[in-house]
């Protein structure tokens, strides 16, 4: 049966959050904005107290292991609805603070679904200790964004050890995770450049490994609390365990799960919820949009026909649509992958349309908002600043549009590039 | 607990209109709209579907528990995807079966709903839009006034559905200019009577195959008992977000008609060497119809899901049905340009879809979930 009632245990959680993010984030957000590079330590190390990572499975960690990754039974479960209210609620109160939050990150959510049972014993059980500890990922190299077959960075097996070399580029708490914590960094390196996708393995590298250095942190339009920076390997020697799967050159072509596909699907879990952060700062500009109109008397007219509304009022309803069914398009894709099913493509039209409506809806809340929109005094300025690299990391809009195209089209990368 | 699975009701509903709309409509769809005539075998199939008769209760003729929005616009959806006149045609009862059933009295409902379940499709027509630009269901122009025992009926209306053939017409009037929705009522008006006069078929950019009209209301006098729901009246913004429901859904299913349409010309349609589907001008522009498809879709399902439930639904259902609407017209816009001049021609179908999604911005009350 359709549904869109959410467990009275998530309507729990949904309203404590919301009071978190108005009450704890909302009010720091604004320094943390100004002053880029700091960390508020102290809600971070409260934030970790009692979530214990549980929020860095906001960025896709949190899924329960299912052993030998095979789905026997059809699993119904609320794991990744809850990820999703969570992080949508987090980044209703600031978008910047909460991707600073720490936690295993995209880091852990690679070893999670790559990983063998030791290895996630070993790499993951930091992230419930008593300090908080980050999780990263590094696949992004200068040539290489969205192109991530043509990574360059290499791994050469040399005895008991991998030797790692090449550069690697925005790394989200690359500095939280090996500078500021007892963390690691994933690592996607090829060991058979020739083999192209086939040869790109996941690697585990840990802190305060020698021959590996943070060589830059950026300096962004938004989302400033959180780190990202620049790493480069140079001979770099990890343990030859630390390799995530199997060392094996797999031909692409074949089904594999393993490898650079397992990547892919484990897209398929953090794209809905790149979507989920992008709903919480759209909702944020518009209500507070709205909240500011009905202070000066302004009702919105849903229910009358277009052609008789304000051009705010059309605006505002527009938006509220869009809002709408970017979010809904996010439940399904949320709802599919706890029901054990397949959703690549509800997941790239759930990011697509979360990350656009809230680029827009940003950019409009600030407009009609006129001076004030543009005041650094309030906000939204802040908000559109940030909820543009929704529409960026995880796979840029365009990407998530061609992902959505060779699926309706049956067309493989050969007949859509 | 959130589900997008459908009931087992709902999934055979569904199943069953797609192979109608397939085998029956599929073939004629085309020689309906180049000869204005709605096809007597397409309506007396469609009407087996029995759309009316699964919703009204055992009492009254039919065999069910009261119209349920979300079955509703999956039906709709599935005949829209097959032709919207012949859905528009086909669903043209309800607007007027499902206000009595809603909102009528007892008598009412006795006297009117039987017909509405016969094995006969049986016209009724719906009068509620006006012929002004600025028309809006909230500010409704003809008046219903009181006079002793009866009520007197002024006004123009346009857009009346099947009026010509219907013994009896749903009018909407208002009792309190100046109120909005709330001072809106609905009278049932019997074709014959005196004064009421429906004129000429309207000849429309799209919907050839519906039959529409003109209707003058000059002074019609009717008894207190043609107003639906008696003293009560009608929760006419709960009707008329019902009706937005099913428009939506149709919305939605010209949607992905054409997107589909589209998918299958670029995989086939070769030009520079390949298919135009593997550029990604192209490409793009059907991933774009199919998201917003289904965009639009969460959208109606929500608000129908609330609708259900008793909740307040007449804002979902306004963005719902503005959505489909503008994202309909988008979506067919762009069935046409991926055919090129080939989609402008009445060989093929886009041309069609494109004339007919344009209805939908100025459609209201037409059909009811």
């Amino acid at each position: 049966m359709i549904d869109f009632e959410l467990s009275p245990r998530l309507k729990g959680t949904q309203k404590m959050l919301r009071a978190f993010a108005e009450q704890a984030l909302r009010p720091q957000a604004r320094k943390y904005d100004e002053e880029e590079h700091e960390k508020p330590i102290d809600l971070i190390t409260m934030v970790h107290g009692f979530m214990k990572g549980g929020v860095g499975g906001a960025m896709g960690g949190e899924k329960k292991k299912e052993e030998g990754g095979e789905k026997k039974e059809k699993k119904r479960s609320e794991a990744q609805l809850t990820t999703m209210i969570t992080v949508e609620e987090i980044f209703y109160g600031d978008a910047g603070i909460a991707l600073a939050f720490p936690g295993q990150g995209l880091g852990g959510a690679a070893v999670q679904a790559t990983g063998t049972p030791e290895q996630k014993e070993k790499f993951l059980a930091r992230f419930s200790g008593d300090k908080p500890v980050w999780g990263a990922m590094a696949i992004t190299e200068p040539e290489a964004g969205s192109d991530t077959a043509n990574i360059r960075t290499t791994a050469v097996k040399d005895g008991n050890e991998w030797v790692l070399n090449g550069e690697k580029i925005f790394v989200t708490s690359g500095k939280s995770a090996l500078e500021d914590s007892e963390g690691f960094v994933v690592v996607w390196a090829t060991v058979d450049a020739k083999a192209g996708r086939g040869g790109i393995k996941p690697f585990v590298v840990e802190h305060d490994t020698p021959g590996m250095q943070i060589t830059k942190v950026e300096d962004k339009l938004g989302i400033r609390c959180s780190d990202t920076v620049s790493i480069s390997f140079m001979d770099c020697r990890i343990p030859e365990d630390n390799i995530l799967g199997s060392a094996e050159v797999v031909d692409p072509s074949k089904k594999s799960e393993k490898g650079f596909k397992g990547v892919m699907a484990t897209f398929d879990a953090t794209r809905p919820l790149v979507a989920a952060m992008s709903l919480g700062v759209g909702r944020a500009s518009l209500d507070f949009l709205k909240q500011t109109l009905a202070d000066e008397g302004l009702e919105v007219r849903y229910a009358i026909s277009p052609n008789r509304m304000t051009a705010i009022e059309r605006d505002i309803a527009e938006m509220e649509a869009d809002l709408k069914a970017a979010r809904l398009l996010t439940f399904r894709a949320v709802w599919m992958l706890d029901n054990g099913q397949r959703n690549s493509l509800e997941a790239s039209m759930a990011k697509a349309k979360a990350g656009l409506a809230v680029t827009h809806i940003t950019q409009k809340c600030v407009e009609l908002m006129g001076p004030l929109g543009y005041s650094r005094k309030l906000l939204l300025e802040k908000w559109m600043r940030d909820a543009k690299i929704n529409d960026i990391f995880e796979g840029t809009g365009q990407i998530q549009t061609l992902i959505i195209a060779r699926n309706v089209l049956g067309f493989g990368r050969d007949k859509l590039k | 607990m959130l589900s997008f699975e459908l009931s087992e009701e709902q999934a055979m509903v569904k199943e069953t209109i797609a192979g109608f709309a397939t085998d029956q409509i599929e073939p004629v769809m085309r020689e309906m709209d180049e000869s204005g005539e709605m096809s007597p075998d397409l309506v007396k199939t469609g009407w087996e579907l029995e759309i009316i008769a699964s919703c009204v209760p055992e009492e009254y003729g039919g065999f069910g528990e009261g119209p349920s929005a979300l079955t509703g616009v999956i039906a709709y959806e599935e005949l829209a995807h097959g032709d919207l006149a012949t859905a528009l045609h086909i669903c043209a009862p309800t607007a007027l079966a499902y206000t009595v059933l809603l909102e009528g009295t007892a008598e009412q409902k006795t006297a009117l709903l039987p017909a509405a379940c016969g094995e006969e499709f049986k016209a009724a027509a719906t009068a509620l839009i006006e012929p002004r630009y600025s028309f809006c269901p909230s500010m409704i122009a003809t008046k219903a006034v009181r006079d002793g025992d009866d009520y007197l009926l002024t006004g123009q209306k346009c857009l009346a559905p099947l009026a010509a053939e219907s013994d009896n017409m749903l009018v909407f009037a208002t009792t309190d200019p100046g109120a909005g929705f709330a001072g809106v009522d609905a009278f049932v008006v019997p074709k014959a009577t005196k004064d009421l006069v429906v004129g000429e078929r309207e000849k429309n950019m799209g919907l050839k195959a519906l039959a529409t009209y003109e209707v003058t209301l000059n002074g019609v006098t009717v008894p207190l008992a043609a107003k639906v729901g008696g003293n009560e009246g009608i929760d006419f913004l709960n009707l008329l977000s019902r009706s937005r429901l099913a428009l939506a859904a149709m919305a939605v299913g010209m949607m992905r008609r054409a997107a589909e349409h589209s998918r299958d010309y670029a995989k086939e349609r070769v030009a520079f060497g390949e298919p135009i589907g593997s550029r990604q001008a192209i490409a793009f522009m059907i991933a774009d119809m199919f998201m917003e498809t289904d965009a639009a879709r969460m959208l109606v399902w929500e608000a129908a899901w609330k609708c259900d439930r008793g909740e307040e639904f007449a804002n979902d259902a306004a963005l719902a049905k503005n959505y489909a609407a503008d994202k309909c017209m988008k979506v067919c816009d762009g069935g046409v340009q991926v055919m090129g001049g080939h989609g402008y021609v009445r060989d093929n179908m886009p041309e069609l879809w494109f004339r007919n999604s344009r209805a939908f911005s100025t459609l209201e009350g037409m059909v009811m979930v």
